[in-house]
């Protein structure tokens, strides 16, 4: 039997209210529709696992909405991972129950006993660290939370291993800069940070097409994400909720390192 | 009419929408009364062996299975749903249901499938088709699944197992005696695959 399958591809919803939206460098959020309306299309582009994050929770100081993410794990044949705003071991018992396998953490990620804690009764499989990196005026990168306002560490790479050796089973690293450009990964911060690791590390932030995505895996990422590329087309981003198809994805696995742990 | 046992084992919305999706009348029993009449059960669950157990038995559904199952009438098992059909869990101590001769067992991963693999078994994997009926057709296809789980069925009887899936080692990743079959996997998770083998389900009148 052959450890080789091929990497996961991830489409990532931003949930803003009731809504999903898309922006670019996390500003000028466009409307995008309703998430459960994606969830259906996803459903039947067949997409490995789905992430949602819910990105004005933290800012709005409010804990996750357990009823919303009840209804989109319900709709979804497919993995869901949920983040935003989750700060409580209480909380993540509720998204558990509430049908989610993944939870992501970011703003709390902080808080060494919450992951600790988190990963032992969960399982590390289950607990996700997001880690949004954002170079700084001088172009030195910086980990940063709460939206990308608040910086917290300067090596994304010792972040992560801080992270994995808190019990996260996954990292899913996020370019700020990148963010919404569709003009490929920053594959320097993906080697970077996949070398610092022996935990899967999941691309995010900057993927525009299916051969971003094998760059992206080539660069180390385990398992790649994107936003704008599966919810927009063309060059005027016209809305369009879409996914490649199988056979076309089906070209990554030899992008991807052979045995590398997916 | 297909009746999910809702005895607070986790989210099972994600079941009942395939089955409207596919079409198949679908109720979410969390009353033991309502098994009555039901053609077919799916037992869901996820957590931990001891829990389901209790909630199962402090839910009083185990006699309405129990009754169900005499009459001869399909029940499925998913994930901790197929685990608590067995004797025992080395994750508990609490008796299984006993309907399934076999335990559930630690993965047990040698030395070199520990630096590679981890426990839970957790994503999408492939299984292998033993025996085609009910559950599966004869085509020889790719049939992938989603697995979330630290613990393993082992199955005393080999005309039990229906399929297999690889973590380290060969588990069981679909039984079936008689009218009573389990996956460990998640049809619901599993898009197309799930949505056949769960259709297959509904429709399997032995």
């Amino acid at each position: 039997m052959t450890l080789q399958r091929r990497p996961r591809v991830i489409p990532v919803l931003l949930v803003k209210g009731s809504g999903l939206v898309k922006g670019v460098r996390f500003k000028k959020d466009a409307y995008i529709g309703d998430p459960l309306n994606a969830i259906r299309i996803f459903n039947e582009k067949e997409v490995d696992e789905l992430i949602v994050l819910d990105i004005l929770a933290t800012v709005e100081g409010r804990g996750p909405d357990i009823e919303r993410v009840r209804d989109w794990a319900g709709e979804c044949f497919m993995p869901i991972c949920y983040g935003g705003g989750v700060t409580t071991i209480d909380q993540m018992d509720a998204l558990f129950a509430a049908g989610v396998e993944k939870i992501s953490i970011n703003s709390a990620s902080v808080d060494d006993r919450l992951i600790g804690d988190a990963a032992s009764r969960f399982g590390s499989q289950s607990v996700v660290g997001c880690i949004d990196v954002r170079a700084s005026w001088f172009g030195r990168r910086k980990v940063v939370v709460r939206r990308g306002t608040r910086a917290i560490a300067e090596d994304p790479g010792a972040w992560a291993r801080r992270l994995r050796d808190l019990g996260v089973g996954e990292i899913l690293l996020q370019s700020i800069d990148r963010d919404g450009t569709m003009e490929g990964y920053d594959l320097e911060l993906i080697h970077e940070v996949s070398a610092a690791v022996d935990i899967p590390v999941v691309a995010l932030g900057g993927a525009g097409t299916v051969d971003h995505l094998g760059q992206g895996l080539a660069a180390g990422a385990a398992a790649v994400a994107a936003g704008s590329m599966f919810v927009f087309h063309g060059r005027h981003r016209a809305v369009l909720v879409t996914y490649p198809e199988q056979q076309e994805l089906n070209r990554l696995t030899a992008a991807s390192t052979p045995g590398q742990l997916l | 009419m297909i009746a999910i046992v809702d005895a607070g084992l986790g989210n099972i919305a994600a079941i009942a929408t395939m089955l409207r999706r596919l079409g198949h009348p679908a109720r979410i029993a969390k009353d033991p009364a309502e098994l009555d009449g039901a053609s077919h059960a799916i037992l869901p669950g996820v957590g931990a062996f001891d829990r389901g157990k209790t909630l199962l038995d402090q839910g009083g559904f185990i006699p309405a299975l129990t009754a169900l199952r005499d009459r001869g009438q399909p029940i499925l098992g998913i994930c901790l749903g197929m685990q608590l059909l067995t004797r025992r869990s080395d994750e508990g101590q609490l008796p299984g249901l006993g309907w399934i001769p076999g335990e559930t067992l630690r993965f047990d991963l040698d030395a070199q499938a520990r630096q590679r693999l981890r426990i839970p078994h957790m994503g999408w994997n492939h299984i292998q088709v033993l025996q085609s009926e009910p559950l599966f057709d004869g085509h020889q296809e790719d049939r992938r699944f989603y697995f979330i789980h630290s613990y393993r069925v082992s199955c005393e009887d080999p005309n039990d197992i229906v399929a297999t899936a690889w973590h380290g080692h060969d588990f069981v990743a679909v039984f079936r005696r008689a009218t009573v079959l389990g996956t460990q996997f998640h049809p619901e998770k599993s898009h197309r695959h799930g949505l056949k083998l769960l259709d297959r389900f509904a429709r399997w009148r032995p």
